[in-house]
């Protein structure tokens, strides 16, 4: 059995890691609070454009002559992934759900025989990818040093994006991030953003004939790269509150389980101590009746 | 009747204005300046650089966009934008520094048409503000 000292240090040790915990508890329930809130004010955004993608793209009267960023380039061979991680660690699941759901894609266009590339964002990502796709990834992002998720920062992946896209350099472009649910529950969604999908151009009907200035196609093929940025910072501010959710819920089960752990130990030092008077006594009586 | 529609500016990190009783708008449009007024018939534009003037009955404010889409449904205004300023709060340094950079794009030949014009109107709007 371990001895006195040796319980009195653990307990000290545990107590002091609770510490940490709790403090980084409370430092992502402040932090979540406002990244929460710029996803929400992010979100009209996001909506607008794809409304109005939506009513433009409804009133292309040439579909073959659509731009390729809306209709693909009618081949399915190369796909590109953008894999949104957070920079930090010590935030629960959050990174491997992530990678777990990206993974599953991956062995599956392996599997089909399709070429695979793949974009990280976060050096979690990163981390996590390289030992199994690492002759995969052309390139790694990180926002480290930037403070907040900034518009900017989405807008150069963005750009990264539509640059190889106008190379040919791949058919089919999905980004994996987590959706914010609430702060225990965070879905890994994998969004495929080129072509964009069917499913969301014609979720609801357009009610009205538009004007437009320029004309239809000149408007779209400049809204469409606008688009994947945009797409890109609402998974971004998605992504961020989910980090810090997810962060939240695992310092406060880990606070929780330091508790646990203090007590036990609590329980088990003066157990031991009692033993050890109990020995004493029983040394001292035998010893005085031997006399 | 009341003559006030709704306008609604947005940028990527915020809903950047809302007013419910505008009486006009002025939107620098790809293709020139363009006068909103309510029932204006459904319209999608592209902004180019330049100045959004929006008149309510008791003020008028103007604002200094660079690029963004605007549409215009059942009286309601929606202008997407990434870089909004108001011009009382824009810094003089800062429209300087905006401009000769602007200057400096216009003159690298490498550009198309379409971006040198956009670039062109941008440094207009900038010398017209400082």
């Amino acid at each position: 059995m371990a001895s006195l000292d040796d319980l009195k240090k653990r307990i000290v040790s545990v107590k002091s890691t609770q510490k940490i915990t709790k403090a980084m508890k409370m430092v992502a329930a402040a932090k979540l609070k406002r990244a929460q809130e710029n996803a929400e004010k992010g979100r009209p955004y996001s909506e607008k454009m794809n409304n109005i993608i939506l009513n433009l793209s409804s009133g292309i009267s040439d579909k073959e002559n659509s731009p390729k960023l809306l209709s693909g380039t009618g081949e399915d061979k190369v796909h590109l992934c953008i894999v949104l991680t957070s920079d930090r660690g010590l935030c629960g699941g959050f990174n491997t759900n992530i990678i777990k759901k990206a993974k599953v894609y991956f062995e599956n266009i392996k599997k089909e025989g399709k070429v695979l590339k793949i974009i990280t964002v976060g050096s979690k990502g990163y981390d996590q990818l390289k030992r199994v796709f690492n002759e995969n990834i052309i390139e790694k992002i990180s926002f480290k040093d930037s403070k907040n998720i900034n518009y900017f920062d989405a807008e150069k992946v963005g750009k990264i994006i539509i640059n190889s896209f106008e190379k040919k350099e791949f058919d089919v472009c999905t980004i994996f991030y987590n959706k914010f649910k609430n702060v225990i529950t965070q879905i890994p969604q994998a969004q495929q953003i080129i072509p964009l999908k069917a499913s969301e151009v014609e979720g609801n009907s357009p009610e009205d004939n538009y004007e437009f200035e320029p004309d239809e196609d000149e408007i779209l093929s400049n809204l469409l790269p606008k688009n994947i940025s945009t797409q890109i910072f609402k998974a971004m501010l998605e992504n961020s509150a989910s980090e810090q959710g997810s962060r939240m819920s695992a310092m406060d089960n880990a606070t929780r389980n330091a508790g646990e752990m203090v007590d036990k130990l609590t329980i088990e030092y003066n157990r031991s101590r009692q033993a050890a008077i109990t020995k004493e006594l029983i040394e001292i009586i035998s010893g005085a009746e031997s006399l | 009747m009341s003559e006030e529609f709704k306008v609604e500016i947005i940028n990527p990190e915020k809903s950047f204005l809302l007013k419910e009783d505008v009486t006009e708008i002025v939107v620098p449009a790809f293709e020139g300046e363009m006068g909103i007024l309510k029932d204006h018939i459904s319209i999608i534009s592209f902004l180019k650089p330049g100045i959004i003037k929006i008149f309510s009955k008791s003020q008028e404010e103007n604002y200094y966009v660079e690029d963004g889409i605007m549409e215009f449904k059942n009286n309601n205004l929606s202008i997407l934008t990434s870089s909004i300023f108001n011009i009382k709060d824009m810094d003089k340094n800062k429209i300087e520094e905006n401009l000769k950079e602007a200057e400096a794009q216009s003159n690298t030949s490498d550009i198309d048409d379409q971006k040198k014009y956009l670039i062109d109107q941008k440094v207009e709007v900038l010398k017209s503000i400082h």
